[in-house]
């Protein structure tokens, strides 16, 4: 079974090509920047949130502007991948109803292109920081480690969304809800040390994406090494959440197109 | 001894085996497509299917170069056993073994994306049937010209009339020497002159031995392309054998009725 998945794959990787392509393609076109949205729209997110952040409520962090950039790198990447991920099964079913396709390549598409995304926002990242001359370290060459991180446990819950949504369209109501909460659930815009409650506070880092947000940002702003905690509360649960994925999409995939 | 050694080779190659397919669909479970209708129903113990056999016990074999046409009237199960044999829908019971790759004509080109230029849809198209872009890179000219669109390549599908997608849609599908071509009601849009030419690339497939499986309401274009018949009736196979006597048989008990 195991071979021929491998065998199946190899015959559709062209697919997966296409796919992302399309995607790439689709999300630019008609629009006279083109590319440099990617760059452009975390710029500009990151100037509305430092404006409010810094004169509203007032969190005394150094370089906020680039700490709330590294948070919504990760974020953004999060919340738009898995929503794409949850609709990936959903808007392919005219295709899925008639050509057999592995069904799984529509929702990695969807992942991988919004991968590409992240690294267009890094290099905005890399502006912002020459702009306000905030010190570049080498450990910024690490950063792709909780960048892969990220992946791998968006991958896992894209995979848990596609396959749960087709048959519970609830799902993709309820969760555009959950995005807004889980915003502040980890400290995407918000230092960690503003939280007084010492139990909150332990359940914020409990969640996995505090800690990736805590490697990303001791690599990129404060030359620091994470410590082993944040490590592996970082990357038990994306294995988890991507073992978990694969056996819900696995189970359910034979189904879809009962409820397509 | 020598005599079954001789019967084996001389039997013919079998590339579709189906065997005792029956396919059952729960009518209640698919309109039971809310989390909370689906509490309230389990709760009430309201949740009862009621089952449906869109087929029941079919078993046939085709053998490598034949035309198959698949009649019988509407919900006789022709679209179910077509889904079962391109691999989109388990069987319930019972198994459908095939041996080579399925080139399914997409109907009326449900795997272009609208947004995308007839050029672009036709490297995904290509995808989807699993041919890499250097195959189609390649069979790119005479696709073109198959389908008498050359000047309206670098135009998005969305704008193409559904004459034109399904010209392009035949084009693709019919490109390079599938084992198995499945023609599912295409036919029947485009004008009489691309009808005939596609008749035509199908025979030329033939000659060069791709299996069809041909569905169409129209008895006259089954009897011109195909040498057998599978006559189905409420999800059951009424007969299967050559194709002069089925049609007449077939035509006869519909006298009545229009079915050209």
């Amino acid at each position: 079974m195991f071979q021929s998945t491998i065998a199946n794959f190899r015959k559709f990787k062209p697919l997966l090509y296409e796919l992302v392509s399309r995607d790439i393609k689709n999300k630019y076109r008609r629009s006279v920047l083109g590319v440099l949205w990617t760059i452009l729209n975390p710029l500009l997110m990151m100037t509305i949130l430092s404006i409010v952040f810094s004169n509203i409520f007032r969190f005394e962090v150094q370089y906020y502007p680039v700490y709330i950039l590294c948070g919504q790198v990760l974020y953004n990447f999060f919340s738009d991948s898995t929503q794409a991920a949850m609709n990936s099964i959903i808007y392919s079913a005219p295709l899925l109803k008639k050509v057999y396709v592995p069904k799984y390549m529509f929702t990695l598409s969807r992942i991988m292109s919004c991968s590409i995304n992240i690294f267009a926002a890094f290099a905005a990242l890399l502006i912002v920081m020459v702009v306000m001359r905030v010190p570049l370290h080498f450990t910024m060459f690490l950063s792709i480690i909780p960048i892969l991180i990220m992946i791998v446990f968006a991958l896992g819950t894209g995979f848990i969304l596609a396959a749960v949504s087709v048959k519970y369209r609830d799902i993709v109501h309820l969760y555009s809800v959950f995005l807004t909460g889980f915003i502040y659930l980890a400290p995407v815009i918000y230092p960690l040390s503003i939280i007084s409650n010492p139990t909150l506070q332990f359940i914020i880092k409990l969640n996995p994406v505090t800690n990736m947000l805590a490697m990303f940002r001791g690599f990129v702003i404060y030359n620091t090494m994470p410590d082993l905690f944040t490590v592996l509360m970082a990357v038990i649960p994306s294995i988890v959440i991507l073992a978990l994925g694969l056996w819900v999409f696995y189970r359910k995939q034979d189904e879809f197109i009962l409820f397509l | 001894m020598e005599n079954i050694m001789d019967n084996s080779t001389n039997k013919k190659d079998i590339i579709i085996e189906v065997n005792n397919v029956s396919r059952c669909f729960n009518l209640a479970r698919e309109r039971v497509d809310s989390l909370k209708e689906y509490f309230v129903r389990k709760v009430k113990g309201n949740l009862h299917f009621e089952e449906f056999w869109a087929l029941k016990d079919v078993s046939f074999t085709v053998e490598r170069g034949d035309a198959v046409g698949l009649i019988g009237l509407n919900g006789s199960g022709k679209s179910t056993m077509l889904k079962v044999i391109a691999g989109v829908l388990k069987p319930t019971e019972g198994s459908a073994r095939v041996s080579g790759d399925v080139a399914p004509l997409i109907e009326l080109g449900a795997g272009f994306d609208p947004d995308l230029t007839a050029r672009e849809n036709i490297f995904l198209n290509g995808a989807l049937l699993g041919h890499p872009r250097s195959v189609m890179q390649e069979a790119y000219d005479s696709i073109v010209e198959f389908a008498e669109l050359r000047e309206f390549m670098d135009v998005p599908v969305k704008n193409f009339s559904s004459g034109m997608n399904s010209r392009l849609a035949f084009s693709i599908a019919t490109i390079g020497k599938p084992d198995i071509l499945i023609v599912d009601e295409v036919l029947a849009v485009g004008d009489s002159k691309f009808q005939e030419k596609c008749i035509n690339r199908i025979e030329e497939m033939m000659a060069k031995g791709t299996t069809v499986l041909f569905v169409s309401h129209s008895i006259r274009q089954v009897e011109m392309v195909c040498n057998k018949v599978v006559w189905l009736e409420h999800g059951h196979l009424k007969k299967y054998g050559e194709t002069k006597e089925i049609c007449e048989e077939y035509k006869s008990l519909y006298k009545g009725m229009d079915i050209r």
